[in-house]
């Protein structure tokens, strides 16, 4: 919670923080200790993102490291120069006048932040592929689980299946056995050799590879089934009676044609396939951005100083490529000393000898983070074997069929399918349906992902209460442009 | 048929007509000069309808067209009510609403000359529309209404545009940014990225990116652009059933079958066509949703789904560019349409009727008369030559 209110000085913020995860926490920090007048805001009511999300008021029984190091960094932030914007909803950020403005929907209503330095840590978000009954009640994604797990200390279910790729699988099937549920399988898409082949990456942090193989263990211990090279097909049912299928795919994630389906009796299932940079932000304000599959697909351009490529606006964390929690914080002090430098706070020896140290510490952690964000992804031929029924996009509605259709028609493009079918138009914005739109594209025609690239961004960042944002106002007061021309 | 910056196919590529756009101009253009028996090629940077075309808030109102456009926006409502389910047409009526005096006299001035321009618009009390639409506010002072008025969904424009082009054997080529055009005895090079193609004639239907096309042929037009702001709601109860607008101009407001509110109005947001970024200013945007927000108090429950915004061409006396582009023979340009999603379907045949050598059915709108005077024309004769 805010412990002061928060008053912007007179000139506006040397630099404004979006997102108070390791990384953007990390970036305030730095930023307070080197002097600049620093702000960051977040949608959430305490620091931590989705790494260190607590609980709010509820103390844990026994403090695990995640918990230990989110109250490190909570507390930092919280004794820095900082003024802390919780409980902010960020629904636009603009530049005008060689300024960032940055508006939120706040606890007290609209206020806007202004600031000379803008640094963009905004994480990354789940990615998910569809299959047959995925929009039913019951089915979630790996991370929300990990929300329930974390924030309201609540089971997805009882007897759950927990499927997809990547470390989520071990940390949500974990914690629903350390909270007292059931795992009724766990469905890798990849075989058990995927995790051996990056053995060398992964015990660059021989304590997390530890960790893992810790929790790997303690689940096959426990009995619970685990289904690795295979791919869930299906749900059906009505929660708690869900009915999950399984079958065997071959390393692009096609089902394999010796393979037999499996059925998993179940009251929950929680999928999901890795991370993806969250590039809402910097897509809205036109940064430039690639496509790199080892760092989770697209993501915002960066130089060695997290700088992008528009004056004065910086990204740090999983939003610049998803390399995970343990280099973030790196990557966020990187771009708080590049602001100062560019900012001309400290002089370019200072930056020197301060930057130089962390940047190798960034390279060091994002090596163990690379790996997790490889293991997690599918191929495309996941998408390959969907049947034509399936639901693509759940908000507006549209089957397999109907994108295949308008793909053959001419669509080459994320912008021209979200035009002709209205796919990734819906409440969602796109983060649940267009990473596989885009595969179903790049299958069709053989383009890259590149050619066939991301959605425009748009504000509102996450959708407004129209009321909120339109306030109190008198009409007679509107202040009304020349009419149009008769 | 999308053409994604293929290699060049030699000198094969020989058109009698080549056009730069597949906006609605560009492709209603290109499809009447197919039908008159020439061989024509349209070259698009992005995807059909991905402009102005796709991106409005799909209004098709007669009373918010100019008065001196009222016969081409009558021949433009026909072709998208034709276009019908595949474009999403709704022939929902609209009403134009005042709330004070000022407004007031505004509203019955402007429609009084479009109703006798040809749009069947009619006045109604504050009590009758009210009856007929009771979301609206308890505010209003004057009103009037047009049957005809409607919407469709922009978006689906381009997916219409590109069956279109297909069927008419027009090729299209999309994604395909044109590089530089070339102007010989023989016609025009159109150098595109991996090739050329080769045109007897050409028409610029690039819409706010008109002159910088316009200047790879040495030609300066002074069009500036409009950066227009459009927001759509969630999907919530329906509320209203007719297209809403403001005296002023100022206010488009629909409620779509799914629910969601489309709100436009030409509030500016910033940007320009040579970075091809519009940016969205909250403080217009705001400004915008009040305005929405008075008109129709319901909405105040919606949430604000996503705003974007559309460059619009104009040149100082807001008219069209429509007609033969001066110094350059065999060139053509059409833009700056005011209202071009409902006039483009009417013009765009119309140019490629001047194009193919017939007699047009209205007149067109000379470019040189922005060129002779600086940017300055003379929109008093203009207006006698669109009436006569």
């Amino acid at each position: 919670m805010n412990a002061r209110p928060i008053i912007e000085p007179r000139e506006g913020y040397d630099v404004v923080v979006l997102g108070a995860g390791p990384a953007g926490a990390a970036a305030a920090i730095e930023a307070a200790s080197l002097g600049l007048r620093t702000a960051i805001a977040d949608e959430q009511v305490v620091a931590g993102g989705q790494v260190y999300r607590v609980a709010p008021g509820i103390a844990p029984v026994r403090a695990d490291q995640e918990r230990t190091d989110g109250d490190r960094i909570r507390a930092e932030l919280g004794a820095g120069n900082i003024d802390r914007c919780f409980a902010h909803r960020v629904w636009h950020v603009e530049r005008a006048n060689d300024r960032w403005h940055i508006h939120a929907l706040g606890p007290e209503g609209p206020r806007t932040l202004h600031a000379a330095a803008l640094i963009v840590a905004t994480g990354a978000q789940e990615r998910h592929l569809p299959f047959a009954g995925w929009e039913r009640p019951g089915v979630m994604g790996l991370a929300a689980a990990t929300v329930m797990l974390k924030a309201q200390r609540m089971l997805p279910g009882r007897n759950v299946v927990v499927a997809g790729a990547g470390p989520l699988l071990l940390v949500v099937a974990k914690a629903i056995v350390d909270g007292g549920g059931r795992v009724a399988a766990i469905v890798d898409a990849h075989p058990r050799s995927a995790w051996f082949a990056s053995a060398a990456d992964l015990l660059s942090r021989p304590d997390l590879a530890a960790r893992g193989m810790g929790w790997y263990r303690a689940l096959h211990s426990a009995g619970v089934p685990m289904h690795h090279g295979c791919l869930l097909r299906a749900v059906d049912g009505d929660a708690p009676a869900l009915r999950a299928s399984v079958f065997p795919v071959d390393r692009e994630g096609r089902a394999r044609a010796d393979g037999k389906a499996v059925t998993i009796a179940c009251d929950a299932v929680c999928c999901g396939y890795g991370l993806m940079p969250a590039t809402d932000v910097t897509r809205l304000l036109g940064a430039s951005h690639a496509f790199d599959l080892t760092l989770g697909g697209w993501h915002v351009v960066v130089d060695d100083d997290q700088r992008c490529n528009i004056p004065r606006l910086y990204a740090a964390g999983d939003g610049a490529g998803v390399v995970g929690a343990a280099a973030a914080p790196w990557q966020g002090r990187v771009a708080a000393m590049a602001a100062a430098r560019d900012l001309d706070r400290i002089d370019t020896a200072t930056h020197a000898s301060r930057a130089a140290p962390a940047r190798r510490e960034r390279i060091r952690a994002a090596r163990f983070g690379g790996v997790m964000t490889r293991i997690a992804n599918v191929g495309d031929g996941a998408v390959a074997s969907l049947a034509s029924g399936v639901t693509m996009c759940q908000c507006e509605r549209l089957t397999r069929a109907t994108l295949d259709a308008a793909i053959a028609d001419g669509c080459a493009t994320v912008n021209d399918l979200k035009g002709a079918t209205r796919c990734g138009m819906g409440p969602c914005g796109g983060r649940l349906c267009e990473d596989a739109a885009a595969r179903l594209i790049a299958l069709a025609t053989g383009h890259t992902r590149t050619e066939i690239g991301q959605a425009t961004g748009r504000p509102p960042l996450r959708p407004v209460d129209l009321d909120a944002l339109a306030g109190d106002f008198d009409y007679d007061a509107l202040p009304m442009p020349a009419t149009a021309p008769l | 048929m999308t053409t994604r910056t293929q290699p060049a196919r030699a000198s094969a590529d020989r058109y009698d007509l080549v056009v730069v756009g597949a906006g609605i101009m560009g492709a209603t253009a290109a499809l009447r000069a197919a039908q008159g028996g020439m061989r024509v090629a349209v070259v698009e940077r992005d995807g059909a309808g991905s402009g102005a075309s796709g991106v409005n808030a799909g209004t098709l109102s007669l009373q918010i067209k100019r008065v001196a456009l009222m016969p081409y926006a009558l021949i433009g409502h026909e072709w998208w009510r034709r276009a019908g389910d595949a474009v999403g047409f709704k022939r929902t009526g609209g009403y134009t609403l005042a709330f004070n005096s000022r407004e007031q006299a505004l509203l019955e001035e402007r429609m009084t000359l479009k109703r006798a321009a040809g749009a069947p618009i009619e006045f109604m009390s504050s009590a009758q529309v009210r009856t007929r639409e009771p979301a609206l506010s308890d505010r209003i002072v004057a009103a009037s209404f047009c049957a005809e008025d409607g919407h469709a969904d922009s978006t689906r424009t381009g997916a219409y545009l590109r069956g279109l082009l297909r069927d008419g054997n027009v090729e299209l080529r999309e994604h395909t940014p044109v590089r530089a055009i070339d102007h010989g005895d023989a016609g025009f090079r159109v150098t595109v990225p991996g090739g050329a193609i080769d045109a007897r004639r050409i028409l610029i239907a690039s819409g706010a990116w008109t002159a910088s096309v316009a200047a790879m042929l040495g030609v300066t037009l002074p069009i500036e652009v409009r950066v227009n702001t459009v927001s759509v709601t969630e999907p919530g109860p329906q509320h209203l059933h007719a297209g809403i607008g403001h005296a002023t101009g100022l206010l488009t407001l629909k409620q779509k079958a799914s629910g969601s509110f489309l709100i436009g109005g030409g509030w500016q947001g910033r940007g320009s066509p040579a970075t091809g970024r519009g940016e969205v200013v909250a403080e217009t945007l705001l400004q915008n949703l009040r305005l929405a927000r008075f008109a129709v108090p319901a909405i105040a429950h919606a949430r604000v789904m996503r705003s974007w915004t559309g460059f619009e061409a104009f040149v100082a006396d807001h008219y069209p560019l429509a007609g033969a582009l001066p110094g350059v023979a065999d060139a053509y340009i059409l833009t700056c349409v005011r209202g071009g999603y409902t006039i483009g379907p009417c013009i765009g045949p119309l140019v490629a009727d001047l194009i193919l050598g017939r007699e047009t059915a209205l007149p067109l709108f000379e470019p040189a008369r922005v060129m002779d005077s600086g940017a300055r024309g003379d929109s008093a004769s203009l207006l006698a030559s669109a009436r006569g």
